[in-house]
């Protein structure tokens, strides 16, 4: 199963799959410096499947792509922390061994796949890329198993569309092709970046249905990158809500629909549009998310938070263990569960 | 790109907390720029050259004596004198007030013309902007230059005129085409923001949607497209000038300069790289201005 | 594809009649005395005036005369010279000179372009992309009249690099410098193009998901950038011909070369109206065909048009 073939990489099999440590991201621009990601951690196991949960600008994207190290430094720098495949800090690697990762173990597919796919190329094309310069295939070898993959994607008479360009594509069928193309050489974690949010809601769910099926078969761990709480609750096994660059709750993905232990994903659950609360007024969330070049002091959420107090002006709630799996930062979890 | 990881605009050095209007914004911008204060001195100076030239020089470029023919810089004329014995620095220094009237004239013209065709097209939309465009396409087939040549040697039969009339015409009557498609597309731009559909349900005629919301979005690539324009058109005077079809007779041009300079190039250097110095100094200069106005109008691609 | 090749050939057909008849009613249309523009202030003869008329159907209506034009110029007859030569073989003679001067400024220019311009868009911001902003501007505002005589004088007269001069049958050493001249009259638009393409080409998602596919650095920009960046930079190419014909007028006669451009200069000079429509009138046809062959170019590395 692994094509890497730079094995000067120690890999641990014992160790977490996927394992992000206090990751910092900051961009500089003219204008000054964002801090984009401010610490977040999380970890992935083999078959899991991990939502990140936030609104946009709340760094979930970039930490994806920090984990694939495809951000585009400057202006972006990863100012700190650890991204550990098996043990091994991607980090820290040379370029070149970094890139035998992508793709090969860790892949990765975007929001928009229209604009995600070379529109010069043909999707063939752009799918035998990945057999030809990985793994080194002839052009017929690496076209018959391009063909394979959209047959898994199932997208209808693949031998002939092959040949197609992806305008050329609808929406639901050009998000199959990102998958076949990110699943081409078996990679063992797959982030999808808000997978669905460009499609429409019956194709949300036959997109959703295939990555958990393909998953199931692979036994991959998946990375759902969403702010869309409907979508996480059908899917995922744990969620990890992220505000302003930080996981600031991460729980099973039960916990956090019963018993919210953060402000803000409190917050979040209340403003979903629910049949059962029919008549009554939505809640929404009061102000905007924060500047990135000027973080508020203490909690990044305080001024926003109806729990707010001095403190959260001045410290940083540290990752509360609430229970097994459990994390919020918030200095008054018991408030905000109500115990 | 899900989100933008881009910051959101923080509050800047200057005026916290008052916004500043996009000419205010560029204004900003202009002024921190090298390049603009350049061309800015630099089309100072040639302006004041081309409205009095004698503050410069205090010789005739007239004052043709054959027997200082070719004869080196000295105290008396600085680049020397050219084949017919005039002071090249003279007539360097005289030659900018045509280039400049025949530059600025002349794009006046094909901004106007230009105005009144991208105004047309792009407010009015439907068939006229169909045809419009189908005109300009029909100009833009012709080569600048070619249609000029063509142009300027039919307005400039008459022998007795000095040619500045008929290339300004050549050129405004020509050169118009860009400014036309530039303004073009951005009133289309303009037309299709909500604000613009706002302000029309709210009830504002065409004079006050074109003139209070659409022009005044859409004046700062114009602008800018004029000014390079400028320096395009005062190449193209010396270059019409050059082939023979342009200035003439007693006119001092540096186009004219530099043709006859070139034959004599061998004996005497001088004659030929001032005023091609001058000429490629004040084409820069406007072509800096208008690259620096858009580089502060829309800092994207910088 | 199909539909993209007949409806820009329709276009075509109308921007060809439109700009020949530009370019006839630019010289005839509400002229007083046709003759005397076309021969200037040459004495003429009452015999010459009626060959000229006879010529130019100047007796017809204007819309007659343009079509007699028209059909001249598409039965491969432009005319007769002043001098009594045949336009037609005028132009035999001097079109291979200058066309192998044109390709090479082409090739100069789209080599220099495309090298530096990719480099700056890669490395926006850095010392090179300044500096080549830098020179691009300066080359720029360099008039071509500046141009030509002062490298003739500094690389050919003062350096003796380059020879001075080319002649009918010159080859490539000899039309080095010239070529080298023309090119950069196109050269800095031709690299702010590619430039600011491939920097936007740069932003694009595609080129996320290719960093995502493990490919090399070589491989994104060599393969996914550089294509659709190439795109706008062939367009532009075509476009620039129309400087390069302007351009070749006087670099011809700054460097002597006997092609079709020196041949216009001549015919400018001494007056001679029939050759400057004449030739004028194959240039602008060159041009338009040229960009017509341009933009199926287009179509064939842009699949959105060619499917459109």
């Amino acid at each position: 199963m692994t094509g890497v073939t730079d094995i000067s990489v120690d890999l641990d099999p014992r160790a977490p799959l996927l394992h992000v440590d206090d990751l910092h991201v900051e961009f500089r621009t003219r204008d000054g410096v964002a801090n984009a990601v401010n610490g977040a951690s999380f970890w992935l196991n083999p078959g899991e499947t991990l939502a990140i949960l936030g609104e946009s600008g709340c760094g979930k994207s970039v930490t994806a792509q920090a984990v694939m190290g495809i951000l585009d430094s400057p202006p972006a720098h990863v100012t700190g922390g650890r991204v550990l495949f098996r043990g091994a800090d991607l980090l820290q690697l040379p370029e070149k061994s970094r890139r035998e990762f992508r793709a090969n173990r860790i892949a990765m597919i975007f929001q928009d796949a229209l604009s995600a796919l070379n529109p010069v190329y043909t999707v063939g094309f752009q799918l035998a890329e990945m057999f030809r310069k990985h793994r080194g295939m002839s052009r017929a070898d690496a076209k018959r198993r391009s063909v394979e993959l959209l047959d898994q994607v199932r997208i209808p008479a693949a031998q002939e569309r092959i040949n197609d360009y992806p305008h050329q594509f609808s929406g639901g069928m050009r998000q199959r092709v990102m998958i076949a193309m990110a699943l081409a050489l078996d990679p063992e974690v797959l982030i999808a970046d808000e997978p669905t949010t460009a499609l429409d809601v019956t194709v949300q769910a036959q997109i959703m249905g295939l990555l958990a099926e393909l998953q199931r078969q692979r036994n991959m761990g998946l990375i759902l990158i969403t702010h869309d709480m409907g979508v996480v609750a059908d899917v995922a096994d744990r969620i990890s809500v992220m505000y302003a660059g930080r996981i600031v709750e991460e729980a099973p993905v039960y916990d956090i629909y019963a018993h919210p232990a953060h402000p803000y994903t409190k917050a979040l659950l209340e403003s979903i549009p629910r049949l059962d609360h029919k008549g009554r007024q939505l809640n929404v969330i009061r102000g905007l998310p924060p500047s990135l070049t000027d973080l508020p002091p203490g909690c990044a959420f305080h001024p926003r938070c109806g729990y707010a107090r001095d403190i959260c002006r001045t410290d940083q709630p540290p990752a509360y263990q609430i229970a097994a799996h459990r994390i919020s930062r918030c200095h008054f979890i018991r408030e905000v569960l109500g115990v | 790109m899900s989100e933008s990881v881009m910051p959101k605009p923080g509050p800047t050095e200057q005026a916290p907390g008052k916004p500043r209007s996009l000419a205010g914004d560029a204004w900003h911008d202009l002024r921190r720029s090298k390049i603009f204060w350049l061309a800015a001195v630099l089309i100072a100076v040639i302006l004041l050259m081309a409205a009095w030239p004698s503050l410069f020089t205090s010789a005739d470029p007239r004052d043709c004596v054959l027997a200082r023919q070719h004869r080196g810089p000295s105290g008396a004329a600085i680049f020397g004198y050219d084949f017919q014995g005039c002071d090249v620095y003279a007539k360097t220094v005289y030659g900018a007030r045509y280039s400049i009237v025949v530059g600025v004239f002349a794009t006046l013209i094909a901004g106007l013309i230009g105005a009144v065709f991208g105004l047309a097209a792009g407010f009015f939309g439907g068939w006229l902007d169909a045809i419009l465009s189908r005109f300009i396409d029909v100009m833009l087939g012709i080569p600048l230059l070619l249609g000029a040549i063509v142009l300027a040697k039919r307005l400039s039969a008459d022998p007795q005129s000095n040619g500045v009339l008929a290339v300004t015409v050549t050129l405004g009557l020509l050169g118009w085409t860009t400014a036309a498609r530039v303004l073009r597309s951005s009133v289309v731009a303009a037309k299709n923001q909500d604000y613009v559909a706002a302000a029309r349900m709210l009830g504002a005629g065409n004079n006050r949607l074109l003139f209070r919301h659409i022009l005044p979005n859409s004046m700062a690539s114009y602008i800018v497209v004029l000014t390079i324009l400028l320096g395009i058109n005062i190449a193209s005077e010396a270059t019409l000038s050059f082939l023979g079809i342009g200035l003439k007779g007693n006119a001092i041009s540096w186009g004219i300069a530099i043709s006859e300079a070139t034959g004599y190039v061998r004996v005497a250097a001088g004659p030929l790289i001032w005023p091609a110095l001058f000429l490629a100094a004040t084409v820069l200069a406007f072509i800096m201005l208008g690259d620096a106005v858009r580089d502060a109008f829309d800092p994207k691609l910088r | 594809m199909f539909r993209y090749i007949v409806r820009r050939l329709l276009q075509m057909v109308l921007t060809f009649f439109g700009a020949t008849f530009v370019v006839y009613a630019l010289m005839f249309a509400a002229q007083d005395d046709p003759i005397q523009a076309l021969v200037g202030e040459r004495p003429i003869t009452p015999s010459q005036r009626t060959a000229l008329t006879e010529r130019f159907h100047l007796d017809d209506n204007f819309f007659a005369q343009y079509w007699y034009y028209m059909k001249g110029l598409l039965t491969g007859d432009f005319g007769t010279s002043l001098t009594n030569r045949k336009i037609a073989d005028m132009l035999a003679d001097a079109w291979p000179v200058t066309l192998r001067l044109s390709l090479l400024a082409i090739v100069i220019a789209a080599t220099i372009a495309i090298l530096a311009g990719v480099v700056s868009g890669i490395r926006r911001g850095s010392i090179f992309d300044n500096a080549t902003l830098a020179i691009t501007l300066v080359v720029l505002a360099m008039p071509i009249v500046v141009l030509a005589p002062l490298a003739q004088l500094v690389f050919g007269i003062k350096l003796g690099w380059f020879p001075v001069t080319a002649g009918q049958d010159a080859g490539l050493w000899q039309l080095l410098l010239p070529a080298t001249v023309l090119a950069s009259l196109v050269v800095a638009t031709e690299l702010r193009v590619t430039r600011a393409s491939v920097a936007e080409n740069l932003r694009a998602d595609y080129v996320r998901t290719a960093k995502a596919k493990g490919l090399t650095r070589a491989r994104v920009i060599g393969v996914h950038v550089l294509r659709n960046s190439l795109i706008p930079v062939i367009t532009l190419i075509g476009v620039d011909l129309g400087a390069l014909m302007s351009g070749a007028i006087v670099t011809e006669k700054v460097f002597n070369i006997p092609g079709v451009g020196f041949n216009l200069f001549r015919g400018i000079r001494t007056e001679d109206g029939p050759l400057v429509v004449g030739f004028v009138s194959v240039l602008v046809i060159v041009f338009l065909v040229v960009n017509l062959i341009v933009d199926l170019l287009y179509a064939v590395l842009d699949p959105r048009i060619r499917y459109e």
